[in-house]
This record gives structure tokens, sequence and C-alpha cells, in this order.
């Protein structure tokens, strides 16, 4: 049975013009930011260790570790990620536009426990009212002395530039959107052993979180770390915004407690997903965005547990994002539309991933198209297995990679998971020279 | 066609204030080309490359790397149809396909009024609304293909002015401020603020 919390990230979500500084301060917004501004830094961070939130871009990383492996050098930038590009992934979009001051007030509270001197909001380009109201959210809160010079009073002065991107999934990574916020293509960077914490934006020690992260972060200074880390369990703790997509009735984002909740909960709850559309049932779905293995209905009543899924289940919760998939969906098809994804995607910086994904859509396509061969499917595992080495069915977490960032990794996941799954389908499209779901 | 003018050079120059390396600020200064000429012209970018300090081909070498930037014109309207797998299961081909023959024009071309620019795009991120567009980055989500001949026939009629500005307008709201952590705050500086608030309230 799905928990009900109060929701975290999403309490002011339907608030009339919820992103505007009066709607923000009617509900107790920026109280953080002063009651952070009167604690050491040291206690800050150390509210955000014990909530232990993990990033919830798609690496999930601690975001209190990350901010302590900071090198200690001057200056330190803080860098906020809101290039949220995952296919199918659009709970990032929804804070921007909708709760753009808790973004701000998270990262000034962040700004504060790192010792930060300028934040740089990088917002993706597309997102045109995201920008718009990011940008007059750090307005309101200049005017308001939220930012700026001696803050409240406090004597910790900020500043906090909103950046826009330029139409590029591989900003998502975090060195490539350092390379991007510097002016250049975004090619990721090389690591380890340097990660932005020792050499990031400008050479200096940077730290990167994810929108999502940042809106936690005023709850846990006002509640307690202690308050989050009792959401959850284990290392799953708080709640997390989960975009649920596809054949659902009712696809959308909702926040749910990490942990004790499931996929069927995200999926089937009337409150959330709702159930397969048109009474339909579900065929499999995508756990956690498009770079994930995918999961057949048997694994419905997984928790929704980070270290579980890749564990015990080798795949990922990811981006964020669920896309269940109904009987009527052609599983080759699916496969190949995410691989023309991350072929059109890939910087090509690093030949496994630039030549493997363009030669995997060709196949890819070849087979959806009805002009594939039996050779095609030992011809796709191989080219996955140059990306990915050792990449198989079941899958395993983490997988390996020959190349400089997770695009690489990102690619075989589809076509594993249909093959592994649906490979009847694969040698149907062979034998009749074409999709038997056109 | 043309450098930027005197009033887009000041906000230019504003905006490569706000950072420690003025580098950082060329996509935002392509987006003011782009805002400015409709798609990122020869001399536009020279000009950026003038003020950035940055050779030409520095400029066009990033900006050829980013999917929202044009090197040749585009219609008043970008049409971006979503087809990645949220719409995809949701009719986004579909879609597509009704676009392109309501329009008369295959994916990444212009009507020859040069009114509308379609184009097939990767996740725009409402995929709770699949299938989706955005018309100059503005979203319109659950999409019908009455919708969509609905959303033709008002853009045509100028109906959406408000909504969708032309293309290459990313931000109608702007920075009110510029670094200020270093500076006490003065009497003019807050006046500045007040004037912007009301700007960014208007937008």
């Amino acid at each position: 049975m799905p928990t009900t919390v109060d929701p975290i990230v999403t309490r002011r979500i339907g608030i009339p013009e919820s992103w505007t500084l009066r709607a923000y301060l009617a509900d107790g917004g920026y109280e953080a930011l002063r009651r952070a501004l009167t604690m050491s830094a040291e206690d800050v961070q150390q509210e955000v260790d014990e909530a232990n939130l993990l990033g919830r871009g798609g690496a999930g990383f601690p975001a209190g570790r990350k901010w302590s492996m900071l090198r200690k050098a001057e200056p330190v930038y803080l860098v906020v990620n809101g290039d949220e590009s995952e296919p199918a992934t659009f709970k990032d979009h929804m804070l921007i536009e909708q709760d753009p001051h808790a973004i701000v007030e998270g990262a000034l509270i962040t700004a504060k426990a790192i010792g930060a001197a300028r934040v740089f909001i990088y917002v993706r380009g597309e997102f045109a009212l995201g920008i718009e109201r990011m940008t007059q959210a750090v307005n309101e809160a200049y005017e308001h002395g939220a930012i700026g010079y001696d803050i409240f009073g406090s004597g910790f002065s900020v500043d906090v530039v909103v950046h826009p991107g330029a139409g590029a999934y591989i900003c998502g990574d975090e060195t490539a959107l350092l390379e991007s916020l510097e002016g250049k293509r975004g090619f990721p960077r090389i690591k380890p052993p340097y990660y932005p914490a020792v050499i990031g934006l400008y050479g200096a020690p940077t730290v990167v979180n994810n929108v999502e992260t940042m809106a936690n972060i005023p709850w846990i200074i006002t509640n307690g770390g202690d308050a989050f880390a009792a959401l959850g369990e284990s290392q799953a703790t708080g709640t997390r915004l989960f975009a649920v997509a596809g054949h659902v009735n009712r696809p959308g984002n909702y926040e749910v407690e990490l942990a004790k909740n499931s996929f069927r909960d995200l999926l089937y709850d009337p409150r959330y997903g709702g159930g397969i559309r048109g009474g339909k049932s579900l065929k499999a779905f995508i756990p956690g965005g498009a770079s994930s293995f995918w999961f057949g209905p048997e694994r419905i009543d997984f928790p929704l547990d980070e270290s579980k899924v890749k564990n015990e289940a080798g795949s990922m919760l990811g981006s964020g994002s669920v896309i269940a998939m109904d009987e009527s969906t052609c599983m080759v098809r699916a496969s190949w539309r995410l691989v023309r994804f991350y072929s059109r995607e890939s910087c090509g910086q690093c030949t496994p991933c630039r030549e493997g994904s363009n030669w995997l859509e060709k196949i890819m396509y070849r087979l959806e198209s009805g002009a594939g061969r039996i050779e095609d499917l030992d011809l796709l595992v191989d080219v996955c297995d140059n990306i990915s080495p050792g990449v198989g069915w079941p899958s395993k977490f983490p997988p390996a990679m020959t190349t400089i960032c997770p695009l690489g990794p990102s690619i075989p996941p589809p076509i594993i998971s249909a093959l592994g799954m649906f490979r009847d389908e694969f040698l149907v499209h062979i034998k009749d020279g074409a999709c038997p779901y056109d | 066609m043309a450098r930027l003018t005197k009033e887009n050079e000041a906000r230019a120059r504003a905006t490569i204030a706000l950072y420690p390396q003025a580098r950082s600020a060329l996509v935002p200064l392509l987006h003011l080309v782009q805002e400015q000429d409709g798609n990122l012209t020869t001399d536009g970018m020279a000009h950026v490359a003038e003020l950035l300090e940055l050779t030409p081909a520095e400029v066009y070498g990033t900006a050829s790397f980013y999917d929202m930037f044009f090197m040749h014109p585009v219609g008043r309207y970008l049409v971006s149809v979503c087809t990645n797998i949220a719409c995809m299961l949701q009719g986004g081909y579909d879609l597509l396909d009704h676009a392109e023959e309501s329009l008369g024009i295959s994916a990444g071309a212009t009507t020859d009024d040069g009114v509308f620019t379609l184009e097939e795009v990767e996740c725009i991120g409402l995929c709770g609304n699949a299938p989706c567009l955005a018309v100059n980055w503005r979203f319109f989500g659950d999409v019908t293909h009455s919708d969509f001949d609905g959303l033709v026939d008002d853009l045509r009629a100028g109906r959406l002015a408000d909504t969708v500005p032309p293309h290459g307008t990313l931000s109608r709201v702007q920075r009110a401020v510029g670094l200020l952590a270093d500076t006490p705050p003065k009497p003019a500086a807050a006046k500045k603020a007040t004037t912007a608030r009301k700007a960014g309230k208007k937008a």
C-alpha cells in the first residue's frame, strides 16, 4: 500500500502564482535561509549529511558528501543543474516553472554551507518559461535582500546568475555542463581523478547539484536532517519526485516516500498513474529514465529504493522517470526510438559512443522496418559490448564503460532489454519482413 | 542581418559582466543574436566574437554544437514536435505526420511564406501531456490534430502574440541587477530593482 506523507518539493505546486515571491513568502519562504544564515557552515552541512539526501539528478550521490569533498581553495562555485533532458523525465521542468524560489533558496543555503560567493543556475535552453520564471525569481530575491551584499544582514554575500543552455542532452552531465557554462561545446571532461569538487568551473572547486536536490534543502534546514532521514528506509531517505509517463491513465509528476512505495503504487494508485490506459495490460516499464534497463511486470512490486534497484535488479531509479508500455507497444520500435535519441545526442568525443550509437540506430531501424537479418541480433550485442563490455541480460549495475561519460553505457539498455525480454518480437520482424504492429 | 544594435550591445556587455570569464557569456550572447535576427547571422556572430575577444571560428564552433541555434533563416514560428518515447507511445508520430500534411512541408523545412518552420525534436519534457510540441519554445500539451490546426490558425492570425514571441526570443524577463555581492547597497540600486520588478510583472 502506498504511504501518505506531506509533500516536500511539491507542496506549493497548484497554489495560484506559486512561482512569485509573494506566494513563496506566504508559505514561509526564505525562513530556512534566515535560519541557515545563523548557523555555522559545518552545522548546515551536518543537517544535510544526516538527511542522507541523495542527488536527485540521476547519479544518486549523497549531496552532503559532495559538498565535503571540495578542495580547499578560493573561490568556490555552486552550479545548479537544471538541464533536465532525459527522455520522459519532466519533474525538474515543473519545479523550475512552478517553484523557482525553492530552488533559489536551496541554492543560497548550499552556497552558505560551502562558502560559494557565486551561484550559477543552468536552465535547459528549451525551458523558455522556466528561464523567465527563474530570472524573475532571482530578481525578486535580490530585491527582497535574499541575494546580494550582506544578505539579511548576516554578513554573507552572494550573487546568483541564471544561465540558459541551448539544446544538448549531453550538458546534463555535470562536467559537460561546466564546459558549456564556460562557453564551449558540451564535451564531458575525463574523470576520475579530478571531479568538479577538485577542478570544476574555471578550474576552481565546484559543487554541481540538481534542482530537485536544491528544492529539498530548505525543508531539511527547517525540519532537520533527522526528520528527512525518518522518511523512507535505510539509504533511501526522504521523498522523491517521479515523472510517470507512457500508457497510464494519469501521466504526471508524483512525489512519494522512497522505499515504502513500489512501482505498482506509482503506475496503478488512483492518486498517481491510475492504472494502464484502456484497461490494457502492462507489457514492460522503464524504471529510471531512458538510460535504465527495463523491467517486466514481474518487477512491479519492487520498492522505490535506489540501492535495491541497482544491486538486486540490475537497473536504476536514475532520472526519476517511469515509463509504462502496454501490450500494444512494439518493443523493437520503442527500443529503436531510444537508440535514435542517443545517436543524435552523442557528443562525438569517444569512438565507441559516436560510431556505436549511429550503427546501432541503423541496425535497429533496419529490424523495425522489416529489412533486418538474423545475424543482426548478434551484431547488436557485439556493438553494445564494445560500448559497455560485459553488458548482457539479466543486467548488472553499474555498467562497464569505454567512454568518458555515462552516455555511452546508456545506449545498450534499451537494446539489451528488448532483446532479453522480447527476442521473439525481433524474430517476427525478421521473418515477416515487416513490423507486426503496423 | 546585422551586428548587435546599440541597445543589444549594452545588454551583451551587462551579461558579460556577470561572469568571471567573458567566454561564459557566449551562449547567452548567441541567444541575443538569435533574438535580434531570428537566427545566427554571420555578422551577429562576428560581433559576439569581438565582444568576447574570440575568433569567429571559436564562436561558430561552439554555436554549431547546440540544437537551438540556426545558421540559416527559420520561420517566424518554429514548431517543434516531440516524437521521443513518451510522445511516441501517445501518438507523437501521428501528430508529426499531421503537422507535415497540414503545413504542407516536411520536418526541417519552412513554409513558402516564411511563417512556419517545422522540426522533429527529442524529448522536451512535457511528457505528462503527451503528445506535445513547442512553438518558439512555448509549450503546448495534449495536442490533438484539431488542436494543431487551431493553433496554426491562431498563430497566423496573431492571436497568440502574448504567449508566443517571435523566434529567437528566449526570455522576456531580463535580469534587473548586476553583481551585488561586493557592493554595499546604494539608493540608486534600490530604485533600479523596483523598476525591473514592474517590468518583470508585466512579462
